[in-house]
């Protein structure tokens, strides 16, 4: 059993900033777990991307489950303290990680093009209106707030996710209901050939969370 | 920012699609932080560097052990010297600067920050 990561060094300061890990990372956390054999002997990533990485807790357990140098693990975030907190947390428990600032993977591509290993999105899933997304003021809200069906910003992200992966590469995605995870697999199978799974699903209070893994049809 | 961070970042400013990587290191604060020595990472990273960036990159910073060309054979004393410049190598502060555009991006507290304005995506 590997231990949640250490989140001492934040305080309820912290956390008027950045993300608090809840439930969802918490059950993506549970899904990297449940494939760390897969993740260590099959994969063996060199690089991998969390997309979003608010206090870097998921990126640090991933380097946990990989063990810390064997792999290099970016994390990028919009929110400049995240960003900060992620490298915090990674730095706390003997975790290298290399934080970026910017929206979604800007900046990252073409460069990066098909040599992500490992992608992990905890994205902002909650349903609300599409003001809420983009007039909010607040940096937690963007955390969290999703517009339509929850929807807006993951659909900005599932076209990229194809010029990300390798070959051999996974991506793990957090969903609820809501954001119509069917629907999510069959664009990702129609327009980019992805395969998906559902690796784990869990009830918070009313939300049905789950966890879909993603991969090329040609592993 | 780790030099190995650097060589993954190129400029997204609308329209700037050509001469946009690497971005170039100016007035910049150096840090060097040990870590463990992994030659099976080093190897397995070298196929996804852009080696030219690198040498470019790191003669920026006075850094000048680096070869223009890439050996063949990657002895211990070669990966042990790529690990000090790759991973070890940490920028703190400074900025980044598009060699095409000269769109400068800031690096602050060891983060790189790529967010544009509104107007610039």
């Amino acid at each position: 059993m590997i231990p949640t990561p250490n989140l001492d060094h934040l305080s309820p300061g912290d956390y008027e900033l950045v993300y608090e890990p809840a439930e969802d990372t918490f059950l993506l956390l549970d899904a990297l777990e449940k494939d760390a054999e897969f993740l260590r002997n099959e994969i063996k990533p060199c690089i991998c991307l969390e997309i979003g990485s608010g206090t870097g807790c998921v990126s640090t357990f991933l380097g946990k489950i990989l063990g810390d140098g064997t792999a290099l693990l970016i994390c990028t975030d919009i929110n400049p303290y995240a960003s900060a907190i992620t490298n915090k947390t990674g730095y706390h428990n003997s975790i290298q990680l290399d934080s970026i600032t910017t929206n979604l993977v800007n900046g990252l591509l073409p460069r990066l093009y098909h040599s992500i290993d490992i992608l992990c999105f905890n994205p902002p899933y909650v349903v609300t209106t599409s003001d809420d997304l983009y007039l909010s003021k607040s940096i937690i809200e963007k955390a969290w707030a999703g517009g339509i069906d929850g929807r807006e910003i993951i659909d900005k992200m599932l076209p990229l996710v194809d010029k990300l992966l390798s070959d051999k590469g996974v991506f793990y995605l957090l969903l609820i209901n809501e954001n119509k995870p069917n629907e999510v697999c069959e664009i990702m199978k129609n327009n980019y050939h992805l395969q998906s799974e559902v690796l784990l699903s869990r009830l918070a209070g009313r939300e049905k969370q789950l966890i879909l893994k993603f991969w090329r049809n040609t592993r | 920012m780790r030099l190995v961070t650097h060589n993954m970042l190129q400029c997204h400013v609308k329209g700037c699609n050509s001469n946009n990587f690497p971005l170039q290191l100016s007035d910049v604060e150096i840090e060097i932080q040990e870590t463990d020595f992994n030659p099976k990472f080093l190897r397995n990273m070298l196929s996804k560097l852009e080696w030219n960036a690198l040498v470019k990159t790191a003669l920026e910073i006075n850094i000048t052990t680096l070869p223009n060309v890439l050996p063949n054979d990657l002895d211990e004393e070669f990966l042990k010297m790529l690990h000090r410049v790759l991973l070890e190598t940490h920028i703190k502060q400074g900025q980044m600067i598009c060699p095409n555009c000269n769109h400068t991006y800031p690096i602050k507290d060891g983060i790189p920050n790529m967010l544009l304005s509104e107007t610039e995506t």
